[in-house]
């Protein structure tokens, strides 16, 4: 990096947030605090929907995933649409019917107040967690390239998040994701040109594409039913829609951001914005990934992409005969690629049919001395990180795009951290706040200037906790994997009570209540006596609160089971 | 303290004011239409270069 990057990078991270703090300055009105600007247009909250949603590692590893398993991906978000118009037909207009500021609070009115509690402290567990997690995963990966200090790196994004974040409130957080999203495209734009202007003379485009595809990399739709694959278009449409619905749904960092705004039209426009974007969006980053394999095919490539892990352990000879065999393979490669390339310019069929065999049997022999380095790796420390696959985008900015560039795609990472945090503890302050505090201090909610100084207490509080969290998340690196599998483990009771809420009008609080916490105990327990994908326990935990809370519906004396609930 | 309240059944009933579009069951079966479309496209992009 030189002083170009610097200047872009720290220019527009700082700019940003300074916007954020100098236009939210004067925010006095609670309902502005917690729910953002009255006047807020559809494109405002659809962009702040998907500034959410797009944290930096969708950035860092879409590419990498793209680049090492092909662009099936792609599928995960096929359930998206089908679920945001469930929320704008259902979820959306009961929320703003009722005037929450959480969607917990919806659970009070249509149940109790401990129903409205258990979906608060369910959200408040994992999403409180988790914002650890998005400022510490990029964090690792960017310190690591580029030898920064990984405790000044988490400091910095956790103060600069905070510093708006806490001033302005969920008026802050929309303002800052407009410009937000803004350099994200523009530094994925300027990666996609760099990249295409990178490639072999004579190659082009439709050579790279044709190249990717030839290689496995873009098959996009798999309408296979064996259950052994990971990404088909079924595990997409079903597993994502119950995905996209608890997330959409009924996690405050999301609702949130559209219940913001005039009227119910900008929300739901907001909404549909995300569900005609998300698809190509992910698409074309995606593709990003299959034509960096394209150009890694054509520029000497190390063989493990944590080139810093890589010489932390290459300390004997065998490394050094892994790292030669590897330039040997991609020799050969290059040399099967440039033969195809012939034999398709050729139009002979056959010729080209053998081209292809040969140039894929080469990349594979290339894949297995990657693997083999792996091995190695974990053979000289069985605690060696040996997913490399998050590198190689960021390997490919900090090596082959111009100064200045290099700083932008760096903004787009750390404005990717900035914008999901944000939401993320505007939300957890608004909920402990709404939903927890208020509930311990009931006669305190008219005061809003002390409601104010709560909330910004509480967003301040989330945020601390996200850096310690992320600070001391390198000494325990399963804590971070036990925390994405504890958002499964939750999301589907959360998504289940919603759903009774919604469309089983006969089931009372208590009901429902225990069904939840029958369900969840349900939930922890097959966790930790099956052996099966953690995103199925999105759609049992969800079905089991389903199915008991009618049994128990059904059961319960007359009294225990009463329909209506306390107003919140 | 309770939010004013900016919600009622006018605003639920308010029309999309999108082009084209008169009541919210035609955005949402063209959002639908536009997902089948880009599965259609995804499936035919697989078939040409895989």
């Amino acid at each position: 990096m030189n002083a170009a990057d610097w200047v872009v990078l720290l220019g527009t991270l700082l700019g940003i947030a300074a916007y954020g703090v100098w236009r939210t300055r004067h925010v006095h009105s609670l309902n502005t605090y917690l729910r953002g600007d009255a006047a807020i247009g559809w494109g405002t909250i659809g962009l702040s929907v998907m500034a959410t949603q797009a944290s930096a590692v969708t950035f860092l590893s879409i590419p990498g995933q793209g680049f090492e398993s092909g662009i099936g991906f792609v599928q995960n978000y096929f359930g998206m649409p089908v679920a945001l118009i469930i929320v704008c037909a259902v979820f959306l207009p009961m929320y703003r019917r009722l005037n929450v500021y959480t969607a917990y609070q919806f659970l009070g009115q249509r149940f109790d107040e401990k129903t409205r509690l258990l979906g608060a402290g369910l959200f408040l567990v994992q999403r409180g967690l988790s914002a650890g997690v998005t400022i510490y995963a990029p964090a690792i990966i960017i310190s690591t390239v580029l030898g920064w200090r990984l405790d000044l790196v988490v400091v910095f994004t956790g103060l600069l998040v905070l510093a708006y974040t806490v001033t302005g409130g969920s008026e802050a957080v929309a303002l800052t994701h407009r410009w937000q999203v803004a350099v994200i495209w523009a530094g994925m734009v300027t990666a996609v040109v760099v990249l295409l202007l990178r490639l072999p003379a004579g190659l082009g485009l439709d050579g790279a594409v044709h190249l990717a595809g030839a290689m496995g990399k873009l098959q996009a739709v798999d309408f296979s039913l064996d259950p052994s694959r990971r990404y088909t278009v079924w595990t997409g449409v079903f597993g994502g829609l119950f995905l996209s619905l608890s997330y959409f749904g009924t996690d405050q960092s999301q609702v949130q951001r559209y219940i913001a705004g005039p009227s119910l039209r900008n929300s739901r426009l907001g909404l549909m914005f995300n569900a005609v974007l998300k698809i190509p969006m992910q698409f074309v980053i995606l593709v990003l990934g299959a034509l960096l394999f394209v150009f890694y095919q054509f520029v000497p490539s190390p063989v493990f992409f944590n080139q810093a892990e890589w010489r932390r352990h290459a300390q004997d000879g065998r490394f050094h005969a892994i790292e030669v065999e590897h330039a040997g393979a991609v020799a050969q490669s290059q040399s099967a690629i440039r033969g195809w390339l012939e034999a398709r310019a050729s139009d002979d069929v056959a010729r080209e049919a053998n081209a292809q065999a040969a140039m894929v049997a080469a990349s594979q022999h290339s894949r297995l001395i990657r693997t083999e380095a792996k091995a190695a790796l974990v053979a000289a420390d069985p605690r060696a990180k040996t997913k490399d696959s998050d590198y190689v985008f960021i390997t490919f900015i900090l090596t082959q795009l111009p100064h200045g560039a290099v700083g932008l795609l760096l903004a787009v990472m750390f404005s990717a951290a900035l914008s999901s945090t944000a939401s993320e503890l505007a939300a957890l302050g608004t909920t402990t706040t709404v939903d927890v505090w208020r509930h311990l201090r009931p006669l305190a909610a008219a005061d809003e200037a002390r409601n104010m100084r709560v909330a910004r207490r509480f967003t301040a509080l989330w945020g601390a906790v996200a850096v310690a969290f992320a600070l001391f998340a390198g000494f325990a690196e399963n804590l971070i994997e036990a925390i994405n599998i504890l958002g499964s483990v939750f999301y589907g009771v959360l998504l289940g009570l919603f759903l009774v809420a919604f469309f089983l009008r006969r089931v009372g609080g208590t009901a429902v209540f225990l069904a939840a916490a029958i369900a969840e105990a349900l939930v922890i327990v097959m966790y930790f006596s099956l052996n099966i994908g953690y995103l199925w326990y999105n759609i049992i935990g969800c079905a089991a609160c389903i199915v008991f809370s009618l049994v128990l519906q059904a059961v319960l004396p007359p009294r225990a089971r009463s329909v209506e609930g306390p107003a919140a | 303290m309770r939010p004013a309240s900016r919600a009622d059944g006018r605003t639920e009933a308010e029309p999309p004011n999108v082009p084209g579009f008169r009541t919210w069951r035609g955005v949402y079966l063209f959002v639908f239409g536009w997902f089948v479309l880009v599965t259609v496209l995804l499936a035919v992009f697989t078939a040409i270069f895989s």
